[in-house]
C-alpha cells in the first residue's frame, strides 16, 4: 500500500501505507516522545491533526486496552519512520497497524520523520493531507492547500462524549497500573493500586478529555460526573458539584462561545474551578482574556515551565497550538507559570476567586510525573472552603 | 548548593589492573572525576596500581601513587598525604571495596578523612546482599526470593525450599566470579563451594531463578537535594540468565511500554533514595513477561560498565557529574545542553544505541563457550544508528573479529536447521550468528524466541535482514540493482560484507553506491553539562548535520574493543596523541567504537566520531573532514589492519609509512633486511603445508616455535617439540594456505628475553629504555613480568640492544614510535621481531622513565626533529616491575600456565628503589602477594631442576618450610636442602598436595608445567592454587625473583612514593 503526505508548502512525502485505506486532511505536527504513541493517538487534543513521531521505531510494544486516553483514537493520520510488523510486549492486545485500521485512520511509514519535523520546526505547523489511497501528488497537494485549517473550527463538538455520565462508578478503570508482587494470583495485567474513597462530587466539562485526567481525579478521591462540552452552567449546578473541572481538548479556543459563556456563569457561583489546557484557554476567555495561535505549538514530554511563585522549574508534557495572551488578562488574574522556551503563559490563578488553571498536562501520560500535586491542590482548595 | 568548602584534598582510588568485569571504563570515570574535582579547586591524590591508565599520568593529579591497592598501602598513603576526603564510587568495585575496608579498619576516622559521594553506610546497604534485601523489604520492592548461605549444606537446604533451578551468587565479587545457575543438587555443590571460596566474606546467596525474564537497567543520578534523574533506560536483549556484561543491549528501551518504564523509574528512585547515594547508581531489574512481576536484581552505587555505556549512549557524563555532586554541587547548578540545568534532564533523541560484547574464548584452550551468570567478555563495542538494524550491523562490524555482517560465520551456514537449533540450547558467544543462519534456514521467529528468550521484535528485525540478504545473494557476481543497494546500506550492510556476499571487490560496491549518492551522513549527539562538544555518529538514514572547519586537523584512529593483546595501553597512547595534536594547534578528530575508553570522552579531542574502525567508516570521515593526515600507530593492531587499504584509497598516513609497517610484519622481508644489516635472528622458515613444515623444522632442529602469520598477541603460537606435535598443530590450524602460511622459528631455549622501545623521526632515533623479561623466551612478552631498567642483563648486551634498536629504526625510517623484541641466548643477542607502532610498553616506559613517549612520537610525526626535542639518556635510580593479571579464575576449566599465546587481561606496576622490592610490590599489586614466611611447595620438571636448586636453598635460608613432590624432593634432599615430601594425586596417597593447599598448609606454589601440552598432568595443582587463592609461579625465573623479593621485603618494606617524586629523582 503506497501512501502520501502532502504539505501546504508544496512538499510531498511518499512511503508505505499502513492502518486504514483512507484519506484525511489536518494540521501536521510532531511529537518527540520516545514512547507513548498509544496515548498520543487517543488524546482528543490531537483531533484533526496528522501526527509524526521523531523517534524512528514505533509500534514495537503494540497497543493495549488499558493505556487509551479516550474512547477512540482521534488523530487524522499517523506518520512514522519504521513500523514494527510484530508486537513484543506482555500487555499488548493488538498491533499498531490493526488498531489504526479498525479505527479508520491512515498511516504512513518509511519517511525521514526527522526531516519532516525540521521543516515543521522552521515553518511552524503546516496544513497537510495524508492518504493511503491511490492519489496523485498534485491532488494531494491540492487537498492540503484547500483544507481551511484549525482556525475558527469547533472540533470539541466532535470529540466530546454525547451524553453525560459518571466516570468509573465501579472503580474498575481508575486505579494506577501496578506490578504484580510475589505469588499473588489473578491476571497480572489487571493488578491495581488501591483507590481512596470517592467522597467529593465534582463536575467535569468534557472538551475532549483524556481518560488519564479522569483517573487522576478519581485517585484524588473525586467522584466525577462528566458533562458534554455544550452543557450549560445550570445543567452543571443541578448536580450540586463541590468543584468544576475544565478539561483539555482540541482546536481553536476562540470558536467555543458556548463553553466560555457556561464558565462565565459558573465563575459567579464561587465554586472552585480547575482548568487544564483547552480548559485553561476557555477560563482565560471567560475572565476577559484573548487567545492566539502559536507559530510553534508546544508538544512533547519535555517542555520547561517555571513556577513564578516558587521559582521551581518543571519539565512538563504539553500538546497545544494556541495560548492565552498574558497582556489581555484583567488585573485580578495573576500569571503564575510561564514557558521557558517562549515565555508564553502556562498557568494563572484568580486573586480573589478559587480559580486556577495550567496550560500543560499535569497528569502527564506519557511523560515525567512531576505535576500530579496539582490534582491534590484542587482537592485542598475545595476542602479548605 | 555550592561546592563544599570543608574539604580541600580528595583521595581517589582507581580500580587496579584490567580484569574481566572491570575494564578501562574506570579509567574513564576516574579521569572525569579528577577533571571535575580539580576544576572545583580541590587537590587530588590518586592511587592505582595500573600503569596503563590515563588517570595515573602525573598531570592528572597532584600526587599519583602507582602502588598496590591494599589497606596497609592506602593507610600509608593517607598518613603521608593527609587527604580530608575520599571519593569511593568512581574506581569500580575495587575502589568501593577498599573504601569500605578502610572505614571498617578505622583508618579514615583516625586520619579525619570524610567519605564523599556515597557514604559508607550506603555502600554497605547497596553491596551487602542481606542488608540490601532488608532495605528492599522495607520499601516493599521485591527481589528474587533467596536466602544466604555460609556453607554448602546450608545452600542445599535453601535450594530445596526454593526449588531448582537456582542461582548461586557470591557476595562482594566482580563480574559474578564463582557464581552460576544450577539445575540439580550435584551442580549446586560444585558451584556453591566455588562461590564460597571466591567471596571475600565467605557468603553466598541462593536465589530463585529468573531465567528468561526481561533484564532492564536504569542509570539514575541523585544529588544532595534528593533531586533524581534517569540518564538512560537500557534494555538487555539477552534475557536474564546471561550476565549483563555479556548481554547485548539497546538504549533506549525498544520493546518496553511507557507504563512499565515509569514503574521501573519509580522503583529505582525509591531504591536510590533509600540507599542515599550522591551521584550515579545503576539499577538492574527483571520483569517477567508472563506474570508481570518485577524484581530488583542488584544495584551498583558507583560508576560502572553500564554507566560508562549510558554516558556514551546519551552524552551525559555520569562520572563527571557524580564527582561534581560529591563536591557539593547540585543538579540545578550544572548546565544542560538544552535550556536550563540538569535536574530537568530527560532522555531524548532519535537514534538507537547497541552494545555488543567481545569475547576471547579462542584464547583459552579448553574453555567452554557458554554464557551464564559469570561474565566472560573481555571488552565491548557500542554503535549508534538511526534504526536498530543500522546500529546492530554497525556493532557487528565494530567487533573486529573478521566478520562484517551476521551471515556465513564459521561453518554455521553448512549446518542443518536442527543442528543450529540444537546449538541454541544454551547461550554462547556465537548465538546471534547461529540465529541468523537458523532464520535463513526457515526457523520461526516464535521458536527462536522460545529457545533464546530474546524478544520477537529483535528476532523479527534480524529476520528482515536475512530476507534482504537472500535477495542480495540472487545477484552474486553481478551488480546489485540500485534500489536493493540503497536498501542494504540503509539497513546497515557494510560495503565489505556486500562485497563478500556478491563476490565483488569492496571498492566496486563503494563506487556504485557513491554514484547513487548513497553516502554516510553524520548526526550530532548533544553532550549534557558542557557546551560545544563535538560528538557524532554516522547514518545512511538521514542528511548530514555536521559542519567542518577549515582549521588544520589530524585524525587519530582508536583501538576498537578491548580484547586480549589489545588493551587499555593503546587507548592511553591515542589519548596522548590527541592531547599532543591539540597542543600543536591542530583540530583533533578521534574515531573509536569502544564505550569504555577515555579516548571516547567528549573532551579528549575536538571531534569524536563514535564509529567502527573499518575502511568504509574511516574513509567516509576522512573524505568529509579532509584532515592533513591520519595517525594509525597508537591504536594497536586495529588501525594497522586498515592502514594499507586507507593508503591505497589516497589517505595520508602520518609517521611511519604503511610500507614500513608491512616490511616489519612480513617475516621474509624483515629477515632479508636483518641479514643485510648483519643482525642475528633465530633461524626460521615459512610453510603452507605439513610437508613443508616438516622439512623446515628438521633443518632448524626441535624445539621450534610455530605461529600463524599476521596475528596479534601470539594467537595460535606454540612451542613444538617433535614431528608428531607439529603434525597436530598443522592439522588443527584450519586456515593454513599459501596466503596464510605458518611461521616456524628456532626456539631459543633458556634464553632471556628483552625489549626496547624507540622514538624516531625518520632519520634519527632514541631509545628511552631497555626492558628485561622475568620469564624466559617462550612466554609471550605480553604475559611476562618485566623490569625497567634491566636487572641481570650484561652491560654489553644492553648496549647491543640499544645499538640494534637505533640501527633498525633508522634503516626502517621509522617516524614515531617502535618496539623491538630481543632474546639473549648463549651470550648472543637475537632480534625476534619489530613492531613499528606503539606497543603495550609505552605507558610503562613513560611512567617509569618520565618520558611521555606517545606525545613525543606524535610531535615527531608532525615533523619535529629528535635533536630539537633534546632527549638524553638518563640514569633511572629506581626500578619498575610490570606484572600481568591473568583471567584464569574466570576459566576454571583451563590450565593456568603461561605460554607463547598471550592471555593476560591487564597489568600492574610495582616501583621501588631496588628490583627485589619492586618485584615484591608487583606481586602484591597483581593480587598474589608473596608470603613473608610459611611453606613453599616446589614441583618442577627435570629440565628445570638445576635451575630451582639455588632458589630452594634461599627459601630454606629464609626459614621457609619446603614441600616437594617425589622428583624435586629427591633432588633437594641430595643437595642438602631440608624438605618434606608431598603427594601428587597420581600417587594415590592422602593427604595430597591439593589437600594441603585447601587446608592452607602451603603459602606459595612453584610448579613448572610439562613442556608438552598433551601431558599437562600437573594442571590440577595450579588450578587448586587459583581456586584457594594461594600465590603461585610457573617458571623458575619467577621463583628466583620471588625469593629475592621476599628476602628484600623482610629486610624492610618499600615506602610509598608518589610518581611525581620518582620523576624528580631521575637524573639526580
Amino acid at each position: 500500500m503506497n501512501a502520501v503526505l502532502a504539505l501546504e508548502d508544496g512538499s510531498v512525502f511518499r512511503g508505505e501505507g499502513f492502518g486504514a485505506r483512507a484519506s484525511a486532511s489536518g494540521e501536521v505536527c510532531f511529537n518527540t516522545s520516545m514512547t507513548g504513541y498509544q496515548e498520543i493517538l487517543t488524546d482528543p487534543s490531537y483531533k484533526a491533526q496528522i501526527v509524526t513521531m521523531t523517534y524512528p521505531l514505533i509500534g514495537n510494544y503494540g497497543v493495549n486496552h488499558q493505556d487509551v486516553e479516550s474512547w477512540k483514537p482521534h488523530v487524522a493520520g499517523f506518520v512514522i519512520r519504521e513500523l514494527s510488523p510484530v508486537v513484543s510486549n506482555w500487555r499488548a492486545d493488538a498491533s499498531l497497524a490493526q488498531y489504526l485500521e479498525e479505527n479508520g485512520i491512515p498511516g504512513l511509514q518509511g519517511i525521514d520523520t526527522r526531516a519532516l519535523t525540521r521543516r515543521l520546526r522552521v515553518r511552524g505547523a503546516l496544513n497537510g493531507f495524508i492518504s493511503t489511497e491511490a492519489i496523485s501528488d498534485a491532488e494531494a497537494l491540492e487537498r492540503a492547500k484547500s483544507w481551511p485549517g484549525l482556525m475558527g473550527v469547533d472540533y470539541v463538538k466532535e470529540v466530546t462524549h454525547r451524553e453525560a455520565f459518571v466516570w468509573d462508578e465501579k472503580d474498575e478503570q481508575s486505579a494506577d497500573f501496578k506490578l504484580r508482587q510475589g505469588l499473588e494470583p489473578a491476571d497480572a495485567r489487571e493488578v491495581r493500586e488501591p483507590l481512596p474513597p470517592a467522597d467529593i462530587p465534582i463536575v467535569a466539562f468534557d472538551y475532549g478529555m483524556k481518560y488519564n485526567i479522569l483517573r487522576r481525579l478519581r485517585q484524588q478521591g473525586f467522584r466525577v460526573r462528566v458533562l458534554p462540552a455544550t452543557a450549560t452552567a445550570a445543567e452543571a449546578l443541578c448536580h450540586r458539584p463541590a468543584g468544576i473541572f475544565l478539561s483539555n481538548g482540541p482546536g481553536d479556543p476562540a470558536a467555543l462561545g458556548y463553553a466560555v459563556r457556561a464558565v462565565q456563569d459558573l465563575l459567579q457561583t464561587g465554586i472552585p474551578i480547575f482548568g487544564i489546557c483547552l480548559g485553561h484557554q476557555i477560563l482565560g476567555q471567560a475572565l476577559g482574556g484573548k487567545t492566539f495561535k502559536l507559530k510553534f505549538g508546544h508538544r512533547g514530554a519535555n517542555q520547561p515551565v517555571k513556577d513564578l511563585v516558587s521559582g521551581k522549574v518543571e519539565i512538563t508534557s504539553q500538546n497545544h497550538g494556541f495560548a492565552v495572551d498574558a497582556a489581555s488578562l484583567p488585573n485580578d488574574v495573576e500569571v503564575d507559570r510561564i514557558n521557558l522556551n517562549d515565555q508564553t503563559v502556562e498557568g494563572f490563578r484568580h486573586k480573589t476567586k478559587p480559580v486556577f488553571c495550567v496550560q500543560y498536562h499535569p497528569e502527564a501520560s506519557p511523560g515525567p510525573h512531576d505535576s500530579t500535586p496539582l490534582f491534590a491542590q484542587f482537592r485542598q482548595l475545595i476542602q479548605s472552603r | 548548593m555550592p561546592k563544599r568548602n570543608d574539604i580541600h584534598k580528595v583521595l581517589i582510588i582507581g580500580s587496579g589492573p584490567i580484569v574481566i568485569g572491570q575494564a578501562c571504563e574506570f579509567d574513564y570515570s576516574g579521569c572525569q572525576a579528577c577533571k571535575a574535582l580539580r576544576s572545583m579547586g580541590y587537590k587530588i591524590v590518586l592511587v592505582n596500581s595500573n600503569p596503563a591508565t590515563i588517570m595515573t599520568d602525573p598531570a592528572m593529579a597532584d600526587a599519583t601513587y602507582i602502588e598496590p591497592l591494599t589497606v596497609p598501602v592506602l593507610t600509608e598513603i593517607i598518613e603521608k598525604e593527609r587527604p580530608d576526603a575520599l571519593l569511593p564510587n568512581l574506581g569500580g568495585q575495587t575502589g568501593l571495596n577498599l573504601s569500605a575496608q578502610l572505614v571498617k579498619a578505622g583508618v579514615l576516622a583516625k586520619y579525619g578523612v570524610r567519605v564523599i559521594g556515597v557514604d559508607p553506610e550506603a555502600i554497605e546497604k547497596g553491596e551487602d546482599r542481606i542488608i540490601f534485601k532488608e532495605t528492599m523489604k522495607k520499601l516493599g520492592i521485591e527481589m528474587p526470593r533467596s536466602a544466604p548461605a555460609f556453607s554448602v549444606e546450608e545452600a542445599e537446604k535453601v535450594a530445596a525450599e526454593l526449588g531448582y533451578p537456582v542461582v548461586v551468587r557470591p557476595a562482594y565479587t566482580l563480574g559474578g566470579t564463582g557464581g552460576g545457575h544450577v539445575y540439580n543438587v550435584e551442580e549446586l555443590r560444585v558451584v556453591a563451594s566455588r562461590g564460597l571460596a571466591a567471596s571475600m566474606v565467605n557468603q553466598i546467596l541462593i536465589e530463585e531463578s529468573v531465567l528468561g525474564w526481561e533484564e532492564l537497567e536504569l542509570e539514575v543520578v541523585r544529588d544532595a537535594k534528593n533531586q533524581l534523574i534517569t540518564v538512560c533506560f537500557i534494555e538487555n536483549v539477552d534475557a536474564m540468565g546471561v550476565h549483563t556484561g555479556d548481554s547485548y543491549c539497546v538504549a533506549p528501551m525498544l520493546t518496553i511500554d511507557p507504563k512499565l518504564q515509569a514503574k521501573l523509574q519509580e522503583y529505582s528512585y525509591r531504591i536510590v533514595e533509600a540507599i542515599g547515594v550522591i551521584g550515579g547508581t545503576n539499577v538492574q531489574l527483571a520483569h517477567d513477561p508472563k506474570t508481570g512481576r518485577v524484581v530488583v536484581i542488584e544495584i551498583n552505587p558507583r560508576t560502572s560498565r553500564s554507566s560508562a555505556l549510558a554516558s556514551k549512549a546519551t552524552g551525559f557524563p555520569i562520572a563527571l557529574v557524580s564527582a561534581k555532586l560529591a563536591g557539593g554541587l547540585t543538579l540545578d547548578e550544572i548546565p544542560y545542553w538544552r535550556d536550563g540545568t540538569l535536574e530537568k534532564y530527560t532522555p531524548s533523541g532519535d537514534y538507537v544505541v547497541v552494545k555488543f560484547a567481545r569475547w576471547a574464548f579462542e584464547k583459552f584452550k579448553g574453555a567452554e563457550d557458554k554464557l551464564g551468570t559469570q561474565m566472560r567478555a573481555v571488552g565491548e563495542v557500542m554503535s549508534i544508528g538511526k534504526t536498530y538494524k543500522e546500529a546492530f550491523q554497525k556493532a557487528i562490524r565494530s567487533l573486529e573479529n573478521g566478520r562484517y555482517g551476521l551471515g556465513f560465520a564459521k561453518d554455521f551456514n553448512k549446518k542443518s536447521l536442527s543442528e543450529l537449533m540444537l546449538m541454541l540450547n544454551e547461550p554462547t558467544s556465537e548465538r546471534q550468528w547461529i540465529m541468523y543462519e537458523a532464520l535463513r534456514k526457515g526457523a520461526a521467529v516464535e521458536d527462536l524466541h522460545r529457545k533464546t528468550f530474546i524478544k520477537v521484535w529483535f528476532i523479527q528485525q534480524m529476520k528482515e535482514l536475512v530476507e534482504l540478504e537472500e535477495r542480495i545473494l540472487n545477484y552474486k557476481g553481478r551488480d546489485l540493482p540500485d534500489d536493493l543497494l540503497t536498501q542494504a546500506k540503509r539497513d546497515g550492510f557494510a560495503d565489505r560484507y556486500l562485497a563478500m556476499l556478491l563476490g565483488l571487490p569492496e571498492s566496486l560496491i563503494r563506487e556504485q553506491r557513491k554514484k547513487l549518492g548513497v553516502v554516510e551522513a553524520w548526526d550530532i549527539l548533544p553532550v549534557s553539562g558542557v557546551e560545544n562538544a563535538g560528538y557524532y555518529y554516522s547514518t545512511y538514514n538521514g542528511p548530514d548535520r555536521v559542519t567542518t572547519s577549515n582549521r588544520k586537523k589530524v585524525m587519530v584512529l582508536g583501538m576498537g574493543p578491548n580484547r586480549i593483546g589489545q588493551g587499555i595501553e593503546f587507548d592511553y597512547c591515542c589519548v596522548h596523541a590527541a592531547f599532543a595534536l591539540r597542543d600543536a594547534g591542530y583540530e583533533t578528530i578521534m574515531v573509536n567504537c569502544n564505550p569504555e575508553t577515555v579516548s571516547t570522552d567528549y573532551d579528549t579531542s575536538d571531534k569524536l566520531y563514535f564509529e567502527p574502525l573499518t575502511v568504509e567508516d574511516v574513509l567516509s570521515i576522512y573524505e568529509k573532514e579532509k584532515p592533513e593526515g591520519v595517525v594509525v600507530q597508537f591504536g594497536g593492531q586495529t588501525p594497522l589492519n586498515v592502514a594499507n587499504e586507507l593508503a591505497a584509497a589516497g589517505v595520508r598516513i602520518l609517521g611511519t609509512s604503511p610500507d614500513t609497517i608491512d616490511l616489519a610484519e612480513d617475516r621474509d622481508r624483515f629477515r632479508i633486511m636483518m641479514e643485510k644489516m648483519n643482525i642475528p635472528m633465530p633461524e626460521a622458515g615459512m610453510a603452507s603445508s605439513f610437508e613443508e613444515a616438516r622439512v623446515i623444522a628438521a633443518k632448524i632442529g626441535y624445539p621450534v616455535m610455530v605461529r600463524p602469520s599476521f596475528v596479534l598477541g601470539g594467537r595460535g603460537m606454540q612451542v613444538v617439540h617433535d614431528e608428531e606435535m607439529l603434525r597436530e598443530y598443522v592439522t588443527a590450524a584450519v586456515d593454513v594456505t599459501p596466503e596464510r602460511p605458518i611461521l616456524i622459528d628456532r626456539f631459543l631455549d633458556n634464553a632471556t628475553e628483552a625489549e626496547a622501545d624507540a622514538l624516531a623521526d625518520g632519520t634519527d632515533a632514541f631509545v628511552p629504555a631497555v626492558m628485561e623479561h622475568i620469564e624466559l623466551a617462550g612466554i609471550h612478552s605480553g604475559d611476562s613480568a618485566c623490569a625497567i631498567p634491566p636487572v641481570t642483563l650484561a652491560e654489553k648486551h644492553i648496549r647491543t640492544i640499544e645499538e640494534y634498536t637505533l640501527r633498525i629504526s633508522r634503516e626502517l625510517k621509522v617516524c614515531g614510535v617502535m618496539n623491538i623484541q630481543y632474546a639473549i641466548c648463549q651470550d648472543k643477542v637475537y632480534v625476534l621481531e619489530a613492531n613499528p607502532r606503539a606497543s603495550r610498553t609505552v605507558p610503562l616506559v613513560s611512567k617509569v622513565c618520565n618520558i611521555p613517549m606517545a606525545r613525543i612520537a606524535t610531535r615527531l610525526m608532525l615533523g619535529e626533529r629528535l635533536q630539537d626535542i633534546g632527549l638524553r639518556p638518563q640514569h633511572i635510580p629506581h626500578t619498575g616491575v610490570k606484572e600481568v593479571v591473568l583471567p584464569f579464575n574466570m576459566f576454571p576449566e583451563v590450565d593456568p600456565v603461561l605460554g607463547p599465546e598471550m592471555r593476560s587481561t591487564g597489568e600492574v606496576l610495582g616501583m621501588a628503589s631496588t628490583f627485589a622490592l619492586a618485584y615484591f610490590k608487583s606481586q602484591e599489586a597483581a593480587g598474589g602477594p608473596l608470603p613473608l614466611k610459611g611453606t613453599v611447595f616446589i614441583s618442577v620438571i627435570d629440565k628445570e631442576k638445576p635451575g630451582i636448586l639455588d632458589t630452594a636453598r634461599r627459601f630454606a635460608e629464609l626459614g621457609f618450610g619446603i614441600k616437594a613432590t617425589q622428583g624435586t624432593y629427591q633432588l633437594l634432599k641430595e643437595n642438602g636442602v631440608p624438605c618434606e615430601l608431598s603427594h601428587k594425586i597420581s600417587d594415590h596417597q592422602r593427604p595430597n598436595v591439593v589437600d594441603e593447599i585447601k587446608s592452607r598448609q602451603i603459602d606459595l606454589v612453584i610448579n613448572t608445567p610439562k613442556g608438552k601440552t598433551s601431558a599437562a598432568d600437573d594442571a590440577y595443582i595450579r588450578k587448586a592454587a587459583i581456586k584457594y587463592k594461594v600465590p603461585y609461579v610457573t617458571t623458575t625465573s619467577a621463583a628466583r625473583a620471588a625469593v629475592a623479593g621476599i628476602a628484600a621485603a623482610r629486610a624492610g618494606r618499600s615506602e610509598v612514593k608518589a610518581l611525581q617524586s620518582y620523576h624528580q629523582d631521575i637524573g639526580k
